[in-house]
């Protein structure tokens, strides 16, 4: 039987109590997924059930890490129609239907992910179990990849569990726990591991009336409710996503106030609207953006390297982060500084993170013990990595090296997470130079989930390879770039930076250039961006990068920070500061729009970035639109600054760059690089927004 | 005398290799920042940075704790499973009062000597600022009978019988600080043994003084290396012993009213230990630990002895237990380079230092033929005690060895006593030497 279990992607077991257990075990892959195929065979095995009816059935995974993640998102792409993903889901709502409608008790049987089309599947069913662990997590994260559900999730979880807290999931996308799902009354028990098929037996052999919401929260899904919730909703959803950006929240809002009361009418439009957003441009490019962040995941692969202990050195607010973000991922961490005071900050904040991330007492203890402040710089002995973050002095950095280095083991990592001296003038300092690695993070490290992986000709590329898999243990996305001066994200970023800035200096008040960013898509303003780093960083790297680029500073810059404007956290920059918020002053009546504003910005920014591309700072521009969306939060609907000049013409961006320079001068010269990018362009490019 | 048998004797050796301590902070009215647990943890987190063998090395840990909080009973075992001994390393707590940071360096030393161990980490800690308030009996007593009334007379009648006097709480920290035997409490057995021994108030004022001015003049020349920093959930770390009055005057402690017998008392808080959180770590280890991993020898442990007396007089505890030692080893107040007695009050120390040249005491109350010769003061506490440094009591046994190794390896001296005064009515001590001198 086990010979023949191995090549299907699920059996069926019949018990003595007449039970059965479907058991999803997909071929060839670590994780369930529902891929067409899967879908067959499912509906198959339920047609099979519904000929020869069991005492009820039990749905479960044989995959360690979960039960079943979602959809095959790889599949998405490869739909050319509309009619063709019209018809991928109806024929996936149909095998879930049929199982909704099994006469006999059905449980699903939950441990680990359970997401998208997976927990689809478990709200077809008419119980569910999860595991009591913090490795099982539930949830509807389609709209991250620009759609909503689709095989009638939105009916299902609505109904199950009432409009508010099932809005606020599929809205969201964010995942919950066993234990906030059975608060929810979106799973019936939550039980450790000991109790789980005891759990789904009892459900099946004693059934008990179906999880019905609250009758406060049914009524949200009254006709006359809708209107004044969608409402809400709406509006919660605007702070965060604009329509024209994110379509698929407001999609699924207009879906439910439409149709709650008629489950088919809800079943047949849901269809139709995933088909619309799927083949539009904002979810083909945040499918490929998702595409491109598994890319840099599989990075880390090739590495058999394990670290379990990180020193880092340096408890400024980057090494003080990157220490306890490491201790966050489960390293034992040393953080070490001069002295203890200059430690106990760093501490404080990563008492913050833990809390708000571990939630519970046990892990946030178990965090802070793993994080041992280390004023003696003792851990280097232990240390599998040794991190360096401290301030951007060759001299300082070369002379802790020579102290670091004697005390290391020989087979551990040597990182530095400078931002802005190249490689080849620190490992002078080293016996062994080739040792030396750049693992470059941006800041607020919990957030950024890009990491720089530093390296040149005289890095050793094992080196390199295990500090990716050092990027991926600790759960970031390793992004190989060159060491150039600033590497790939604060180059492509500091043009657009300055471009804002010397707006601002023309007299384009900051609030309406901040607009025009967020307009293009950007999660926050460049003059806003700017004010967060700190204008006196802005200086500093725009000083070095102008050295090794030739681009000018902004005296503008210069003068607010002499003058002791450093930005939030002096409480004044371009914008004044009350606690921590920016006072944004409205834009003045007489101030007209300028359409070179925006384009002045962005265009830079995409200059720099075929630039980049031409001179091999990465090896090819999917990588390079990962690390922007990833580094920056470059319009992720947008797919990335590459992505984004290919789908809107090369050609026309290059002659509106080439007005720009004859208007504004040489810092407008388009790169030589677009050359290429425009001998591509002659073939079709892929281009999802004519399949809308 | 008893205990010929005392492994210690006849055993293996036993080494002392390394130690560290938390700084001791005063508590001030309230929990301080540190659990008893999380004061053990980072002391013992430090220390282990700089050891060639990780914590699962060690064969077992050993905790001196009066009070561990009702969520780490046995809060030894809580400590090593946070400090990655994993899951094999067995651990206990031990409870002797103000000795069980002493009683566990007995235990892991006895189980060294004897063979049973190899590599032992132990130490004590005390969180006095956590010191439970609980209810009254008759509190607890109201609401099991509340909560046992099922109908609505039944709960009617239970909620009459409530008496607002119930809700006075009880301060485990006073509880645990008075004897239940001769219903006194510990400073009011300073009082009985200031009283028998003659010393007066300003006897004790100028002891007490005495003890911070050592201290600051430790920490100007840096004796203290031992401490290792706390760092807090907020951003703050702990470096010094913050019991330090270095503002302290002779006039200013002789303002202070007394706090235990009132108003005709002589014991007041400037010249008693102070209540205090800490946490201090030695690791012991058999000869072979030392070879195995090459490591430092900071000294050996030579005996150890414990005793018992007359609860009311529990602070002449030392005397009694130091005596045998000296006995059993054949020495002279002289041959004794360093001493460390736990001062828990100034007053039971200078006690101490009477009875121990006292012929009538040491006859009658020793069984010797003549009484030893002075204690040097300046072999004794040269760094200040407890009245300064502060008193955590499951801790202070642990701290007052390691130091008293560290004065000897500075000093260059041999033989080092420790003994402290054990609240019940009992003294503990252990004799040290440094192997090199």
């Amino acid at each position: 039987m086990n010979g023949e279990r191995k090549d299907r992607d699920l059996y069926t077991v019949l018990d003595e109590e007449g039970i059965a257990w479907l058991h999803f075990d997909k071929r060839d892959s670590g994780t369930n997924v529902l891929s067409a195929q899967v879908l067959e065979a499912f509906y198959e095995e339920l047609l099979r059930l519904e000929q020869d009816p069991p005492r009820g059935l039990v749905i479960l995974s044989d995959k360690p890490n979960g039960f079943i993640a979602g959809a095959d998102v790889r599949e998405f792409t490869r739909l050319e129609t509309h009619d063709q993903a019209l018809a991928a889901i109806e024929s996936g709502q149909a095998v879930f239907d049929r199982l909704a409608a099994l006469p006999f008790p059905t449980v699903a049987l939950i441990h680990g992910f359970c997401l998208g089309g997976g927990l689809e599947l478990a709200l077809a069913c008419r119980y569910r179990v999860a595991r009591d662990d913090p490795a099982t997590r539930l949830g509807l994260p389609e709209v991250r990849l620009g759609i909503h559900p689709g095989f009638g999730g939105s009916v299902r979880l609505t109904a199950l569990i009432g409009p508010l807290a099932a809005m606020d999931l599929m809205l969201s996308g964010r995942s919950v726990d066993g234990r906030t799902a059975r608060r929810l009354g979106l799973v019936d028990h939550v039980q450790p591991q000991r109790h789980l098929h005891t759990a789904a037996r009892a459900l099946v052999l004693d059934p008990p009336f179906r999880h019905r919401p609250g009758k406060l929260a049914a009524l949200g899904n009254h006709r006359w409710a809708r209107p004044l919730l969608a409402r809400v909703l709406r509006r919660k959803v605007g702070r965060k996503a604009r329509r024209d950006h994110y379509p698929a929240p407001w999609s699924l809002i207009d879906l439910w106030q439409q149709h709650a009361d008629d489950e088919r009418a809800m079943l047949h439009a849901e269809a139709g609207s995933v088909a619309d957003l799927i083949m539009g441009p904002t979810a083909q490019n945040l499918i490929r953006v998702f595409l491109l962040q598994e890319r840099l995941k599989s990075l880390g692969r090739t590495s058999d390297f394990r670290p379990a202990r990180v020193h880092v050195v340096g408890a400024g607010v980057m090494g003080g982060d990157i220490a306890a973000w490491c201790a966050l991922r489960g390293l034992r961490v040393t953080l070490s500084d001069q002295s203890p005071e200059r430690i106990a900050p760093a501490i404080g904040r990563a008492a913050t993170l833990f809390r708000r991330r571990l939630k519970r007492r046990r892990p946030i203890q178990e965090a802070m013990d793993r994080l041992i402040p280390d004023h003696r710089g003792l851990g280097v002995e232990h240390a599998d990595v040794v991190i360096e973050a401290i301030f951007e002095d060759a001299d300082a950095k070369r002379a802790l090296y020579r102290e670091l280095e004697p005390r290391m083991g020989r087979e551990a990592v040597l990182a530095t997470n400078t931002s802005s001296i190249p490689l080849q003038e620190l490992r002078s300092a080293l016996q062994d130079p080739a040792r030396l690695v750049g693992l470059h993070f941006f800041n607020p490290v919990a957030k950024m989930q890009l990491v720089e992986v530093v390296r040149d000709r005289d890095t050793d590329a094992t080196v390199v390879n295990r500090a990716i898999g050092f990027t991926r243990r600790i759960d970031r996305l390793p992004l190989p770039v060159t060491s150039t001066p600033g590497f790939l994200v604060n180059r492509i970023l500091m043009p657009y930076l300055l471009e804002a800035v010397e707006l601002e200096s023309e007299g384009v008040p900051a609030v309406e250039i901040d607009r025009q960013a967020l307009d293009f898509g950007m999660p926050m303003g460049p003059i806003e961006l700017a004010d967060r780093v700190g204008l006196d960083i802005c200086l500093h790297v725009a000083g070095i990068l102008g050295e090794h680029l030739g681009t000018e500073v902004p005296t503008r810059l210069r003068q607010l920070v002499e003058s002791g404007r450093l930005g939030r956290k002096s409480g004044e920059g371009f914008y004044r500061y009350r606690r921590g918020q920016a006072l944004k002053p409205a834009v003045p009546r007489e101030h007209r729009d300028n359409p070179d504003v925006g384009d002045r910005m962005i265009l830079r920014m995409l200059n720099e970035a075929v630039a980049c591309l031409h001179q091999g700072v990465v090896e090819d521009g999917d990588l390079l639109d990962a690390g922007m969306v990833y580094g920056t939060g470059f319009a992720p609907f947008r797919g990335g600054p590459l992505h984004y000049i290919e789908t809107s013409g090369a050609d026309t961006l290059l002659q509106r760059l080439q007005q720009l320079e004859k208007r504004y001068g040489e810092r407008f010269h388009p790169d030589v690089g677009w050359e290429t990018i425009i001998g591509f362009g002659d073939q079709p490019p892929h281009n999802p927004e004519s399949g809308a | 005398m008893a205990a010929q048998a005392n492994p210690l004797a006849t055993g293996r050796p036993v080494f002392v290799v390394d130690g560290s301590r938390t700084p001791f902070l005063r508590a001030r009215g309230r929990p301080g920042p540190f659990a008893a647990s999380d004061l053990a943890l980072q002391a013992g987190r430090s220390l282990m940075l700089r050891q060639p063998f990780g914590p699962e090395d060690f064969d077992q840990v050993i905790l001196g704790c009066v009070m561990a909080g009702p969520h780490e009973v046995n809060i030894a075992r809580v400590v090593a499973l946070r400090l990655g001994c994993g899951q094999r390393v067995p651990a206990f707590t031990v409870q002797r009062n103000c000795a069980s940071g002493l009683q566990a360096l007995d235990c892991a030393a006895q189980d060294i000597a004897a063979g049973r161990s190899e590599l032992v980490l132990a130490g004590g800690t005390e969180a006095m600022s956590h010191a439970p308030v609980l209810f009254s009996e008759a509190m607890v007593k109201w609401l099991a009978g509340f909560s046992r009334a099922r109908s609505a007379g039944a709960r009617l009648r239970a909620t009459a019988a409530f008496r607002p006097a119930f809700l006075k709480p009880v301060i485990g920290l006073l509880c645990g600080l008075t004897d239940p035997i001769v219903e006194l409490n510990m400073g009011q057995t300073a009082e009985v043994l200031a009283h028998r021994f003659g010393i007066d108030r300003k006897t004790m004022d100028a002891f007490a003084l005495r003890s911070h001015r050592r201290l600051a003049q430790a920490v100007d020349d840096g004796h203290l290396d031992e401490i290792e920093p706390l760092y807090d959930t907020r951003g703050h770390c702990y470096e010094r012993d913050d019991g330090l009055r270095e503002d302290s005057s002779a006039d200013k402690l002789a303002r202070l009213k007394p706090v235990f017998d009132k108003p005709f008392g002589k014991v007041t808080a400037g010249n008693s230990a102070q209540i205090t959180d800490g946490a201090a770590w030695l690791i012991l280890a058999s000869a072979q630990a030392v070879e195995k991993y090459r490591l430092p020898v900071l000294g050996r442990i030579v005996d150890s002895q414990w005793a018992a007396l007359d609860p009311a007089q529990m602070g002449l505890g030392p005397v009694h237990a130091m005596a045998p030692i000296m006995h059993r080893h054949q020495l002279a107040s002289d041959d004794v380079d360093q001493w460390e007695i736990n001062e828990a009050f100034a007053a039971q120390v200078l006690a101490c230092l009477e009875a121990w040249k006292d012929s009538r005491y040491c006859r009658e109350e020793l069984g010797l033929e003549s009484a030893f010769d002075p204690i040097e003061e300046e072999r004794l506490n040269v760094d200040g005690g407890a009245v300064a440094i502060g008193h955590p009591v499951g801790a202070s046994g642990a701290r007052i060895v390691l130091h008293l190794l560290r004065t000897l390896e500075r000093t260059d001296g041999r033989r080092g006593m420790a003994s402290l005064c054990i609240g019940g009515g009992q003294g503990g001590a252990m004799l040290v030497e440094r192997t090199g001198a």
